[in-house]
C-alpha cells in the first residue's frame, strides 16, 4: 500500500484520485514539474496532453458540459496561467465545474518578480466562483476538497488552485477529509412551498402562458422533470441557446430558440404571454434585448433559479423562486398531479396567436443549386447523423445555424459558449466530449476564422485518436461580423474578409487526418455519409464546406431593440 | 439612496480584494470601505457606504452574499443604526485663526490632540454628515490637511450582526 507520508504534488494527485477524475487536462512547466512527476507515476486518471492552455481549460470544460462532471485542468505558473484565462472566463460565464491546478513559483519568491511569476490569484479572481493560493503543504488536501465541492454545489463555476512549487516538494501525512462545510457558503437548494404554490396558481389561472427555459435546466439535469412539468401543463416552451435540448426540440410545445436569433414564434409569444415561468435562465441582453421594451406588455414573471443574484437582475421579477431548478420542478410536478381541471379554454385565442405566428416559417431558407448554403449543411448534418450526435460549435454565424436546424432532443448535446462566446471554444469542447463518450459521434460546426483560434489541437486529436469530425462552414468570412458591418455599418467590411487561408484539405493531413473539401450542394450529403461511415469511424475528418459568402442569420433583433423588432429574411 | 453595508467575511488574505473587485467591476458606486479584524480574529468586519437605486443595493447586497468568503451581509438602512466616522484635521492655529479653531472644535465636540505655535491637530468623531458639517462651518483656507476613517456602523439595540 502507498503510504501516506508523501509529497505535495503526490498529494494533489491523491486527490484527484478521491474525486474519481479520469481525465487532466494540461500542459507542463516548471512550476508544475513536481505534480507532473507524479502524474507519471500514477495510472488512474489519463492525462491529455493539449497543444495550448487556452484548450486544456475548454476541453475540460467541454468534458464537463458533456457529462455533468467535474472537468480537471493542470497548466503551470506565468504564461501557463495567463493562457488558461480565456478558458477559466468562459467557463464562468457559462457556469461550468471546472477545477484549474495551476504551478506558482515558490512561496519564498512570490512578489519578486520571479521567472514566470505571476499574480494567478489576482488576474483570475473575476473570473472563477472561488480561487484558493495555498501556502501550506497540510492545506493542499482541504482546498482541493473545497475546490470540488464549491466547483460543483450551488450555481457551479470554476474553481482554481494556485500551489506554489516548493510546497509540492515538501512532504506531509495525507488524508482527505469526507466531508466539507464553509460556513460562509450555503448554497440553497430547496424552493419556498408558499412560492412555489402561488406560482402553480397564477400558471394554472394564465391566459397567455409561457415557459422559458435556460442552461441551468440542462446543468441541474432537470431535463427530465421540465419535459414532465410541460408536457402536464399543455404550455409553450421556448429555451435559450444554453438551454437546448432542455426539452425535446421535436416536441410540438417547443417553439425553438429565443432571443437575438430566436424564431418568431419563441420571441413573439414570449413578449405577448401575461404569465411567463422562466427556469433557470437569466434574461441576458441576447435573450430578452432591451428589458423596458419586454417589460412594455406586461405580464407576471416567475423565476426559479439556485442564484438569488439572477433574480431581478435586469427584469423585476413578481415570484422569486430561489432553489436548485429540479428540487422546485419536482414540487410543482407533485403539485400539478393533484389538480383537476387544467385546460382553461380562454387559451384557444392564445394557440391561435401561436399557430399564426409559427406559419411565418421563419427559419425557411431558399436552398440553391450552385452554392451550397450553411443552413442545407447543418440540416444534413442532422439527417446523417439521425438527430443523435453531440454538436460543439464555436461561434459566429455558424453557431446559430448549429441552434437553429439542428433540434436537440437531449440534454448534454449542444455544447457552445454562451456567455463569454468565446472562438475557438468548438474543437477543444469536441476532444473533451469525445474523451467523455468514446463510441458517440461527435461534430464540431466552425467557421473558417474560428477553427484557427485552437486548430494546433488537431495535433491532441492526433495523439489521442480522436475521430472527431469538423464541419468547417467555410464562407472566407468572419460571417457574423460581416453581416453587422452589412446590416448597421453600410456594408464596409472591415477586417472581416479572411485572406490566405490555409487549405485545409492539406492542414488536416498533415496532421494526420482526413481533410474533404466539398464544393457543390449535390456532394454535401455524400460527403457527410462518408465521414460518419464505419469506413472512418476511428478517423478525424475535416470538412471544408464552401458555403454561399453572404448568407446572414435571420431571424435576427438588431442590438437593443425588443423582441417583437425582429428582422426576417422576408424583410431584405 | 446613501446606503450603509455591513459583513462579515472569513479573514483571509485576499478577501478585501474581492470586494473592491466586486464593486469595480461591476459599476457599484463606493463612497467609503473600512475592514478590521473583529474580536474573533478568523473574521473580518467590513462596513461599505454606498449609493445606488433600490434595485442596485438589492443587488449589491446579493453579489456580496454570493463572494465565497463572506458569512454575512446587513444593511444597516433596512432598520435603525448608529454610524460613527473619524477624521483628524489639521487646522492653523496662529494668531488669526487660534480662537476660531478652538470654538469650533468646541462646538462640533472635537478634541485637540496635538498643538504646536501655529497649528492644532482635531479629532472629531461623527456621523460622514456631521464631519462633513463641520468642513463646512471652517474657513477653507485654514485647514491644512484631513484624513477620514471612513464609516463604520452599528445596528441599534437587538439588531446584532454575529456569526
Ligand atoms: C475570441 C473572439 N474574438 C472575436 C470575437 C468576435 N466575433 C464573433 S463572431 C466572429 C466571426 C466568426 O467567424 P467564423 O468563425 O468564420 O464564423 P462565421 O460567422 O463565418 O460562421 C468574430 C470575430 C469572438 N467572438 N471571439
Amino acid at each position: 500500500m502507498s503510504s501516506n507520508y508523501i509529497s505535495g504534488a503526490e498529494i494533489v494527485i491523491r486527490c484527484l484520485h478521491e474525486e474519481k477524475v479520469k481525465f487532466v487536462f494540461g500542459y507542463p512547466g516548471g512550476a508544475v514539474l513536481n505534480i507532473y512527476d507524479a502524474v507519471f507515476q500514477q495510472n488512474k486518471f489519463k492525462h491529455i496532453l493539449v497543444r495550448h492552455e487556452q484548450a486544456a481549460v475548454h476541453a475540460a470544460d467541454g468534458y464537463s458540459r458533456s457529462t455533468g462532471k467535474v472537468g480537471v485542468a493542470l497548466v503551470t505558473s506565468g504564461p501557463g496561467a495567463t493562457n488558461a484565462v480565456t478558458g477559466i472566463a468562459t467557463a464562468y460565464m457559462d457556469s461550468i465545474p471546472l477545477v484549474i491546478i495551476s504551478g506558482q513559483v515558490p512561496t519564498f519568491a512570490i512578489g519578486q518578480d520571479a521567472f514566470q511569476e505571476c499574480d494567478t490569484v489576482g488576474i483570475t479572481r473575476p473570473c472563477v466562483k472561488h480561487n484558493f493560493l495555498v501556502k501550506d503543504i497540510k492545506d493542499i488536501a482541504s482546498t482541493m476538497k473545497k475546490a470540488f465541492y464549491v466547483a460543483s454545489s450551488g450555481r457551479p463555476g470554476p474553481v482554481l488552485v494556485d500551489i506554489p512549487k516548493d510546497i509540492t516538494a515538501e512532504k506531509c501525512d495525507f488524508s482527505y477529509p469526507k466531508s466539507i462545510h464553509l460556513r460562509s457558503y450555503n448554497p440553497i437548494i430547496k424552493g419556498h412551498s408558499g412560492q412555489i404554490k402561488k406560482a402553480l396558481s397564477l400558471l394554472l389561472n394564465a391566459k397567455r402562458p409561457m415557459v422559458y427555459s435556460g442552461g441551468g435546466v440542462v446543468l441541474g439535469n432537470a431535463s427530465a422533470q421540465l419535459t414532465k412539468f410541460v408536457r402536464a401543463i399543455g404550455y409553450p416552451v421556448t429555451s435559450t441557446l444554453m438551454g437546448l435540448g432542455g426539452f425535446p426540440a421535436s416536441d410540438k410545445q417547443f417553439l425553438g430558440m429565443l432571443g437575438m436569433h430566436g424564431t418568431y414564434e419563441a420571441n413573439m409569444a414570449m413578449q405577448e404571454c401575461d404569465v411567463l415561468l422562466a427556469v433557470g435562465a437569466r434574461f441576458d441582453d441576447r435573450v430578452i434585448g432591451n428589458p423596458e421594451h419586454f417589460l412594455s406588455k406586461p405580464k407576471t414573471i416567475i423565476h426559479i433559479d439556485i442564484d438569488p443574484s439572477s433574480i431581478s437582475k435586469r427584469v423585476k421579477i413578481d415570484i422569486p423562486i430561489v432553489g436548485d431548478v429540479i428540487s422546485v420542478l419536482i414540487e410543482l410536478n407533485d403539485l400539478l398531479s393533484k389538480e383537476k381541471t387544467k385546460q382553461n379554454a380562454s387559451r384557444k385565442d392564445w394557440f391561435k396567436d401561436i399557430n399564426q405566428w409559427r406559419s411565418m416559417n421563419c427559419l425557411n431558407f431558399k436552398n440553391d443549386k450552385k452554392l451550397i448554403k450553411p443552413q442545407f449543411v447543418i440540416q444534413s448534418l442532422y439527417k446523417v447523423t439521425k438527430g443523435d450526435a453531440f454538436i460543439t460549435s464555436d461561434v459566429g454565424q455558424h453557431q446559430m445555424w448549429a441552434a437553429q436546424y439542428y433540434p436537440f432532443n437531449k440534454p448534454r448535446r449542444w455544447i457552445n459558449s454562451g456567455g463569454l462566446g468565446t472562438m475557438g471554444v468548438g474543437l477543444p469542447y469536441a476532444m473533451g466530449a469525445q474523451l467523455a463518450f468514446p463510441d458517440e459521434k461527435i461534430a464540431c460546426v466552425t467557421g473558417e476564422a474560428s477553427i484557427q483560434m485552437c486548430i494546433q489541437e488537431l495535433s491532441t486529436c492526433k495523439q489521442f485518436h480522436l475521430p472527431i469530425k469538423i464541419i468547417n462552414l467555410n464562407n472566407r468570412y468572419m460571417g457574423m461580423v460581416r453581416q453587422w458591418q452589412e446590416f448597421f455599418y453600410e456594408n464596409r467590411y472591415a477586417e472581416s474578409y479572411m485572406d490566405a487561408l490555409p487549405d485545409f484539405v492539406k492542414l488536416a493531413e498533415s496532421y494526420g487526418h482526413i481533410g474533404m473539401k466539398i464544393e457543390k450542394p449535390s456532394d454535401v450529403e455524400p460527403a457527410l455519409k462518408e465521414a460518419f461511415s464505419q469506413k472512418l469511424k476511428e478517423r478525424l475528418v475535416f470538412m471544408d464546406f464552401i458555403t454561399d459568402q453572404k448568407e446572414n442569420v435571420f431571424p435576427m433583433i438588431p442590438n437593443g431593440k425588443g423582441l417583437s423588432e425582429m428582422i426576417t429574411a422576408e424583410e431584405l | 439612496m446613501r446606503h450603509i453595508i455591513s459583513l462579515l467575511m472569513e479573514n483571509e488574505s485576499g478577501a478585501l480584494s474581492r470586494v473592491s473587485g466586486l464593486f469595480s467591476a461591476r459599476g457599484y458606486n463606493i463612497e467609503s470601505l473600512t475592514v478590521a479584524p473583529t474580536e474573533d480574529a478568523t473574521l473580518s468586519r467590513m462596513t461599505i457606504v454606498t449609493s445606488g437605486s433600490d434595485e442596485i443595493i438589492e443587488q449589491i447586497i446579493k453579489q456580496l452574499n454570493k463572494l465565497i468568503d463572506v458569512v454575512k451581509v446587513l444593511d444597516l438602512n433596512d432598520g435603525r443604526f448608529i454610524e460613527r466616522e473619524l477624521m483628524i484635521v489639521k487646522v492653523k492655529a496662529n494668531a488669526q485663526y487660534r480662537d476660531e479653531m478652538k470654538r469650533m472644535c468646541d462646538i462640533f465636540r472635537g478634541r485637540i490632540i496635538d498643538v504646536s505655535d501655529n497649528s492644532f491637530t482635531i479629532e472629531i468623531t461623527g456621523s460622514s454628515s456631521k464631519l462633513d458639517a463641520y468642513i463646512e462651518s471652517i474657513d477653507k483656507a485654514a485647514i491644512l490637511e484631513t484624513v477620514r476613517t471612513g464609516a463604520s456602523g452599528i445596528g441599534r439595540g437587538e439588531r446584532i450582526l454575529k456569526v
